[in-house]
């Protein structure tokens, strides 16, 4: 049985249908890519995996058991989520902001133990955010706040984190640091599925690759097989090459990315 | 801008609930003993504590004074410290569940509902019936408002944060035009509605005091209860529920019973504005942003600033200003001092 279980969900906004028919299985110790263009229901799906939004039809199982089955509690021990985007309007610090992702470990009126503290200073550590514990999170950047929130997410423990557009507004660095921190849970077990724009990125980290095109399933498998010319030019409409490249070891693509020098 | 080297794991603000605490009932005792009638604090401690214990009073004390200080001013005091904390109370729920900093009890338009329900019985003239029929109007008018703010805002069982302030903005324009169309309609009455719409403490008795002494302990449990939750619902309800909350759930609990306390207040003391506000405010100042600690600090911080205005007006000024307008008057100013730091600064 896999961890968590999509089997035939679609979803639609009214009349407007966004997800289609759409069945994969996460199992543990693999990191999943979520592919597709702008508008392919990479979103949508997350929210359903997550139980964010119901599906109008076909289910979701973790453990086997439908995800309605749950408390919201029980979900956040075995789900993390790493938004794209996070605007906290109020003054709270670095380390009440990470120790929030201890919330769904810690009884209600419990103050946080030993381990919910270990796990909290584990996880700055991890995303080097921990020389800015006691800073307000209304005086970060935007990259130092959305490495706080992946370390929010990695104090939460859960096996399974989904990541949507994590690294989208991060620079080539901190995408990087963040990718090889929880590529390292994956390698313990874990499970990341990531939806992520930059194909090279998900090429040299993801074991399976799920490309979405128009709300349906396109295709899925590695990244040798998915990212090639024919299947790129299929779904995002751009001609490229895909090679192995010996300096970072993994599969790359390589974009025609202007159209005057031929 | 407020850098405060605070601590996550630091234990609740002892030392500022002692000094609020200490304070509060220091200004109770010497509230009392203002007015008319001079009373000194210890004269005021020797009464309270003979009514409480249920001994005779010290035989040098004057009867009266008993009286005075007991059935005149104890209950309109304490009506002023229990209203000023609940609405701060629910001033800190409000502003955490929308997310945002300049939310109040009334945004989803209850002030305007109870306002509505009291005019209606004013003009109607119902008060023959019996002395609480004005109050009960109120919190009918106040708990009808909430439902329909509720309804309308409501998209597939969710409560989107805009929609909500939206929702109240309009059914609290619509029932402001209907209050202007009673006053319109009320001819020598129009003073009373008017009056009332000010708000007032005057002549509160016992009956008031433990009405909203319910509302207080509601609202402070509640808010205890759902203490850390409402902070983690400040990321936004994608993230709360990823981390454990039932974000969609909780902020319905909280709203209504929110709402619920506020429109016992308002029914019991008119329309009070600013307090669940600026005390809110104040107190995220010092404690910061956790609302385990907002919660206690707001609620004696509200009260003792309702308990200031009220005996200021009572007791100070040379004729009795009406305690919402006082309210408006000192918290307007504060309000917009805020609102101007925070544009030059960009942030909360």
């Amino acid at each position: 049985m896999a961890f968590l279980d999509a089997d035939k969900i679609s979803f639609a906004y009214g009349e407007h249908t966004v997800l289609r028919d759409v069945s994969l299985a996460l199992e543990p110790g693999k990191f999943y890519g979520l592919l597709g263009p702008n508008g392919s229901g990479k979103t949508t799906l997350l929210d359903l995996l997550i139980a964010n939004r119901r599906p109008s039809a076909g289910s979701v199982c973790l453990h086997g058991q439908e995800l309605g089955s749950y408390s919201r509690q029980e979900l956040a021990r075995q789900m993390a989520l790493i938004p794209q985007q996070f605007d906290l309007g109020f003054d709270f610090s670095v380390s009440e902001v990470v120790l929030m992702g201890r919330h769904p470990h810690i009884r209600r009126f419990a103050s946080p133990g030993p381990e919910d503290l270990a796990r909290s200073k584990e996880a700055m550590v991890d995303l080097e955010v921990e020389h800015l514990s006691e800073r307000l999170i209304t005086t970060l950047s935007g990259g130092e706040k959305q490495r706080v929130v992946a370390a929010r997410a990695l104090a939460q423990d859960a096996p399974l984190l989904i990541m949507d557009e994590a690294t989208a507004n991060l620079d080539i660095q901190h995408t990087i640091q963040i990718f090889q921190v929880v590529r390292r849970k994956v390698q313990e077990g874990g499970i990341v599925l990531a939806a992520i724009h930059d194909l090279n990125l998900a090429a040299a980290f993801c074991d399976e690759i799920f490309l979405l095109k128009e709300g349906h399933l396109h295709a899925a498998g590695s990244p040798q097989e998915i990212l090639v010319p024919a299947m790129i030019e299929a779904v995002y409409g751009i001609a490229c090459q895909a090679s192995f490249n010996d300096f970072n070891q993994s599969h790359q693509v390589s974009f025609q990315w202007r159209q005057d020098n031929r | 801008m407020f850098m405060t080297d605070r601590n996550p794991h630091n234990s609740p603000p002892y030392v500022l609930l002692m000094a609020l605490s200490l304070v509060l009932v220091l200004g109770i005792i010497v509230s009392a003993g203002m007015g008319y009638l001079a009373i000194s604090p210890g004269e005021v401690a020797q009464i309270i504590w003979a009514k409480i214990s249920g001994s005779s009073l010290a035989p040098g004390l004057d009867p009266t004074f008993g009286y005075v200080v007991w059935d005149v001013r104890l209950p309109r005091i304490l009506t002023a410290v229990l209203v000023g904390g609940t609405l701060a109370v629910a001033g800190v729920l409000f502003q955490a569940i929308l997310l945002n900093p300049l939310a109040d009890p009334y945004t989803l338009g209850v002030s305007s509902g109870a306002a509505f329900g009291a005019a209606l019985a004013l003009l109607i003239n119902i008060s023959f019936i019996s002395f609480y029929s004005v109050p009960l109007f109120a919190f009918v008018g106040a708990v009808a408002t909430l439902f329909v703010v509720l309804a309308l805002a409501s998209v597939d069982g969710r409560l989107g944060t805009n929609t909500l302030i939206l929702s109240g903005v309009i059914v609290a324009a619509i029932l402001s035009a209907g209050i202007g169309f009673i006053k319109h309609l009320a001819d020598e009455q129009v003073a009373v509605i008017i009056f009332w719409l000010m708000g007032s403490f005057a002549s509160r008795t016992w009956p008031h005091v433990l009405l909203v002494l319910v509302a207080a302990l509601v609202g402070l449990l509640i808010a205890f209860y759902y203490g850390r939750d409402l902070n983690i619902m400040a990321l936004g309800q994608r993230s709360s529920d990823s981390l454990g909350v039932d974000t969609a759930r909780t902020r319905k609990i909280l709203l209504v019973a929110g709402s619920l306390v506020t429109a016992a207040c308002v029914s019991v003391s008119g329309i009070i504005g600013f307090i669940g506000l600026i005390t809110p405010h104040l107190m995220r100042f010092i404690v910061g942003p956790d609302n385990r600690k907002l919660v206690p600090v707001s609620f004696l911080a509200g009260a003792i600033l309702l308990l200031g205005a009220d005996t200021l007006t009572r007791a100070v000024l040379p004729s009795e200003v009406p305690i919402g307008v006082l309210t408006a008057l000192i918290g307007g100013p504060f309000f917009c001092y805020i609102f101007r730091k925070k544009q030059l600064h960009g942030l909360s």
